[in-house]
């Protein structure tokens, strides 16, 4: 299919998919025209009755966009995407006030029953699931409540409150925090960044904001549920998380999308900064819809994720697991300015069928002293393709620095591949850098003695993949170990015998 | 009862067995014996389901099941169980939680109980000492990092943890010194009962004098060219294969 007539459907069925589920009467959309211009992003950032300096600095995000273009050094390959035949703004208007967890789906909650998640949690992780994505849909006022992950977080923003954490959608920061916002933005991925990061510069629409004022330690998990809907704002989010001095956060992103025949474009950026002594750990559970069997539909997923660990002996650590998309593009990266700061990256990536997946991280080591570990879990099955890209860099002022990386790739099938693509630059004589990488294969013999000793094929294969991400998996909070364990079986489901 | 008839099986049309014929009654013990290349592991391989090799004729049964048209853990939950020659490692997976997932899918193929991980920790902490195993290789991950003996004997715990009904053991004594051989027997002798049979397919007859078999089979070139009982072992131990053989031809 052409790509203007895929991007096309993809349109449609993201505008009609309301109607497709009936959600006609309970949804308001308020839709901007297609296609990318100055009056646009005015649009944008009229019907957010955003300040002026944003709207400027939407408009330079804007002009340095229009002179990039798309990178083509990832080993991923798709149609040529036709960025003015998109809708930019798509949102759903919004009902006012909170709603309460009560009104969550109960085919929802039956589902997070089943897979064991307490009950405080099953609201907050509602729609990691990737099966229920449908059955979600089919439900309007529930999806609503889970869907709104705004309106969950809503619920606990008072507890935050009292201990000086601000939580809430960035659209509401840039009224009520804007000098916070304004000081912040754009600082760890500049407007100009790369192509994806400049697109989403110009058009954003939400995502999350969060401020964890010095000394104070997050009391509880923060999250927020991403969805890709018709009725979403999310394609393209923005999330800006600060942590100032001796702070500590501890922060899940889940995201799921609806299934469709045709692809859908998601460029999100994250920025993280922590100061002196601060603790950022961000926990990522991605679960876009991947494409069917044949590699139709799916997610492009085109993100900038980065932290600036400003402060001395600050740390930030990224977690992902990485299960949808049809493309994956995506390197969490850590910038090392503090002195004896710490950089962490703990990534299990799964591509199964047609899925592609170019995903890895970057270490800036700037500060003295500064240390990063690397610890890259890939997994490949069907037609799928699997690499790490990973760049490591020391500059020459970061005597001491200190760098750890293992890369380590599971095939399952013959039909797959894995690379691995480290890029390692040392300007200090005096920093240490170590890459390990290893490429092994489910074997048969593996497989055979699992079912000889009486688990099917399938659990076989979820407990030998889940051996092998086990280093990484025991980064994530509990109780999203436990969904990311029964993400990765569902992964692969069908990816042998 | 594991009842094999005239069963011959190929690996890459490369015929390997070629027309076995083997009665084991419940209760019993056999020993199969004979040259490298006889066909011996095979024989394992294709009880036990491995899907690498083709079965192109004859039957097998189990107490009076089909066993050549279950799945590889179909016939694990009725009861047939393998030690391997070269158990395999899984990297990152604990042996405990390995173990307990395949006794409860056994259990659940049967429709017992499942058994929580306090309940499946008490009875492999008892499997394990009276096996005179240490304790640490229940937390260990799957044969990782384990000597050629600690694999062999991490067989036989995994073998009287899910309580077999036919054990198939496949040269499980190579490599042992002679007291892990005597665990392994001490694992299948402690197994013995009225409803227990064991295949021990063994190069040696060292073994056997620890685990005194019913019967004792010769195969060789695919076939089982001879039968008898304890002291055919012996015979072969001084005579070697040769003879058999070539007495058979």
């Amino acid at each position: 299919m052409p790509a203007v007539t895929e991007t096309l459907d993809t349109v449609q069925s993201v505008t009609q998919s309301g109607y497709k589920w009936g959600f006609e009467t309970d949804i308001e959309m308020d839709l901007a025209p297609k296609g990318l211009n100055e009056d646009i992003i005015r649009l944008i950032s009229e019907r957010k009755r955003e300040p002026a300096w944003l709207l400027e600095w939407r408009l330079q995000a804007y002009a340095a966009w229009l002179k990039m273009e798309e990178p083509h050094w990832a080993r991923v390959d798709h149609p040529k995407i036709d960025y003015q035949d998109l809708h930019y703004y798509a949102a759903p208007k919004k009902k006012p006030g909170p709603r309460s967890l009560d009104e969550v789906d109960p085919e929802l909650l039956r589902t997070y029953e089943k897979l064991g998640i307490p009950l405080k949690e099953r609201a907050i992780l509602a729609g990691v699931d990737p099966g229920e994505a449908e059955e979600a849909a089919r439900t309007p006022v529930a999806v609503d409540a889970v869907f709104d992950s705004v309106s969950v977080a809503t619920t606990f923003r008072e507890t935050l409150r009292k201990a000086g954490v601000i939580f809430c959608p960035i659209s509401e920061a840039v009224h009520d925090y804007p000098d916070l916002v304004r000081q912040y933005l754009g600082t760890v991925v500049p407007v100009a960044d790369n192509f994806y990061a400049a697109l989403n510069s110009a058009v954003f629409t939400d995502g999350s904001f969060v401020f964890i004022p010095k000394g104070v330690r997050c009391p509880m998990e923060l999250s927020t549920y991403f969805r890709i809907n018709a009725r979403s704002t999310g394609q393209f989010e923005r999330t800006l998380i600060i942590a100032e001095e001796g702070s500590y956060v501890s922060y899940l992103e889940g995201c799921t999308a609806p299934m469709r025949d045709e692809n859908q474009l998601h460029a999100a950026v994250v920025e993280l900064v922590a100061l002196d002594d601060a603790q950022i750990k961000y926990s990522t559970v991605q679960n876009w819809y991947p494409g069917d069997a044949e590699g139709r539909g799916g997610i492009y997923n085109f993100v900038t994720k980065r932290g600036a660990c400003r402060g001395a002996r600050s740390k930030i650590s990224w977690t992902q697991v990485e299960t949808g998309s049809a493309i994956t593009w995506k390197y969490p990266s850590c910038v090392l300015q503090g002195e004896d700061s710490v950089g962490e990256f703990y990534s299990v990536a799964v591509t199964n069928n047609h899925q592609q997946a170019d995903t890895g991280t970057k270490m800036i080591h700037l500060g003295r002293g500064s240390r990063s570990t690397i610890v890259s879990k890939g997994i490949s099955a069907g037609h799928s393709n699997n690499t790490y890209r990973g760049l490591v860099r020391i500059a020459p002022q970061a005597a001491g620095a200190r760098n750890f990386t293992q890369c380590d790739s599971l095939l399952i099938g013959d039909q797959c591949g894995a690379h691995t693509v480290p890029y390692i630059e040392s300007r200090n004589r005096t920093a240490k850098v170590e890459h390990e990488a290893t490429t092994s294969k489910i074997a048969e013999d593996q497989l055979f003695y699992c079912r000889q000793r009486g688990l099917t094929e399938e659990d076989a294969v979820g407990l030998i993949v889940n051996g092998f991400c086990k280093d990484v998996l025991k980064e994530l909070p509990m109780e999203f170990a436990v969904e990311a364990q029964k993400l990765l079986a569902v992964s692969l489901e069908g990816s042998v015998g | 009862m594991l009842e094999i008839r005239g069963l011959a099986a190929s690996i890459n049309d490369k015929p390997i067995l070629k027309g076995i014929d083997l009665t084991v009654p419940e209760g019993e013990i056999h020993a199969i014996m004979g040259p490298n290349g006889s066909g011996k592991s095979t024989l394992a391989y294709v009880l036990s389901g491995r899907e690498e090799f083709d079965v192109t004729g004859g039957t097998a049964s189990f107490n009076g099941a089909d066993l050549l048209a279950m799945e590889p853990e179909e016939r694990a939950a009725a009861g047939v169980f393998l030690a391997f020659q070269a158990p395999i490692e899984l990297p990152g997976v604990n042996n405990a939680n390995f173990l307990r997932t395949a006794l409860n899918a056994i259990r659940r193929a049967r429709g017992e109980s499942e058994l929580d991980a306090v309940q499946f920790l008490k009875l492999a902490r008892a499997e394990a000492k009276r096996l005179a195993m240490p304790e640490d290789m229940l937390k260990r991950n799957v044969n990782v990092g384990f000597s050629g003996g600690e694999k062999k004997r991490n067989e036989v715990l995994q073998m009287a943890i899910l309580r077999p009904k036919l054990a198939i053991l496949d040269e499980t004594d190579s490599g042992l010194d002679i007291d892990a051989l005597k665990i392994v027997a001490d694992g299948v002798n402690a197994l013995r009962a009225p409803d227990f049979s064991a295949l021990v397919i063994t190069h040696h007859q060292r073994l056997l004098d620890h685990l005194v078999p019913d019967r004792v089979h010769v195969l060789a070139h695919g076939r089982i060219i001879r039968s008898g009982g304890p002291e055919l072992a012996r015979e072969l131990e001084k005579s070697g294969y040769a003879q058999v053989v070539a007495e058979a031809a």
